[in-house]
């Protein structure tokens, strides 16, 4: 049991977190814009989610948080 | 559930004001969560550049001090040279380090300063928008090399790693990048070597960063990573160029003992 939390208005959509995750549950949210005008990223399945931490290792922006 | 990961206090959470996808926001975060490992953010000095990396005294939660361009080695010895316990190191691309600044990171070097210098190489001017640096590689093209970097015109790129570490008063210099989980580790390990090097007044040192620049490459932020993968890495090979032999586990014994002792 997982968890990952996004703190949204810090994203830049750059993407290096859905490349880097293993279990490919995270994408960019193009449904949604954050206060910086970008697309956010989100998680697609939460359940799926192994808290490797390796989406927040990669962040430029330190925008996610991980709880396991 | 416990939190495995969560910002680090080495940082003020100041959001960073980087392009999308820029490795310096990575750096950052490494260098205060090493900060915070090693329990010395109250006692260390930042010495922040010109370059995209100008704003850095904002985003670190230790002291700074903003130099001119190039001139944060020699800011930086003035500040160790008059307080000698304090962790004191410079922030530095490779427009400030490795041009302007070549004279004062390299004779920082050649006089063995306890500094650490953190050198991150994009082979780029970033903040001017995308003119040739130093360490442009051979073909490459960028605003003042539209055809690609000639090496008759333009001569070649400088290996900043290699250079200084055949300077005696060097004492541990480490080239990394940040394309991965496992590098980003390598990364952190070594900001952590370069500060317990310092600690040991073992003389000077430097981890050289290679880092992307989406904007002026022109590339997407995965792309440009799998770039710096296929295009630098040739160029600038990764290792230990200087202080492979030193016992970094027995520094930071020594390290953790010393701390244990004040707290007791």
């Amino acid at each position: 049991m997982a968890k990952v939390s996004f703190n949204d208005d810090l994203c830049k959509g750059c993407g290096l977190c859905v490349n880097a995750c293993p279990k490919k549950i995270l994408q960019l949210d193009n449904s949604r814009l954050n206060n910086k005008g970008y697309h956010p990223v989100s998680c697609t399945d939460m359940s799926a989610c192994i808290g490797c931490a390796f989406c927040a290792t990669t962040c430029p922006d330190v925008v996610i948080t991980v709880e396991r | 559930m416990a939190v495995v990961f969560e910002a680090t206090k080495g940082l003020t959470g100041k959001p960073f004001h980087y392009c999308p996808g820029c490795t310096h926001g990575i750096i950052h975060r490494l260098i205060g969560e090493v900060m915070c490992e090693l329990g010395i953010l109250e006692e260390t000095v930042s010495v922040a550049s010109v370059g995209c990396s100008y704003n850095s005294y904002e985003y670190f939660a230790c002291d700074a001090v903003q130099a001119a361009h190039g001139r944060a080695p020699a800011v930086a010895t003035g500040i160790k040279r008059n307080i000698k316990d304090k962790f004191v190191f410079t922030y530095q691309g490779d427009g400030d380090l490795a041009s302007i600044g070549a004279a004062e990171i390299t004779h920082a070097a050649a006089r063995g300063e306890k500094i650490t210098a953190f050198f991150v190489n994009n082979a780029v001017y970033g903040m001017t928008s995308g003119q040739m640096a130093p360490t442009t590689l051979l073909g490459q093209v960028t605003t003042t090399s539209p055809f690609g970097r000639d090496a008759s015109y333009q001569g070649y790129p400088i290996n900043v790693s290699e250079l200084l570490s055949n300077l005696t008063g060097s004492a541990y210099i480490e080239r990394v990048c940040l394309t991965d989980y496992k590098n980003i580790q390598a990364a952190k390990k070594a900001i952590k070597q370069a500060f317990l090097a310092q600690q040991a007044n073992l003389g000077f040192t430097m981890v050289e960063f290679l880092s992307t620049c989406p904007t002026n490459w022109g590339k997407e932020p995965l792309e440009a990573m799998d770039w710096l993968k296929e295009k630098m890495l040739p160029q600038y090979p990764l290792g230990v160029y200087k202080g492979a032999d030193i016992d970094f586990k027995k520094l930071e014994a020594d390290f953790k003992a010393a701390r244990g002792g004040e707290n007791a």
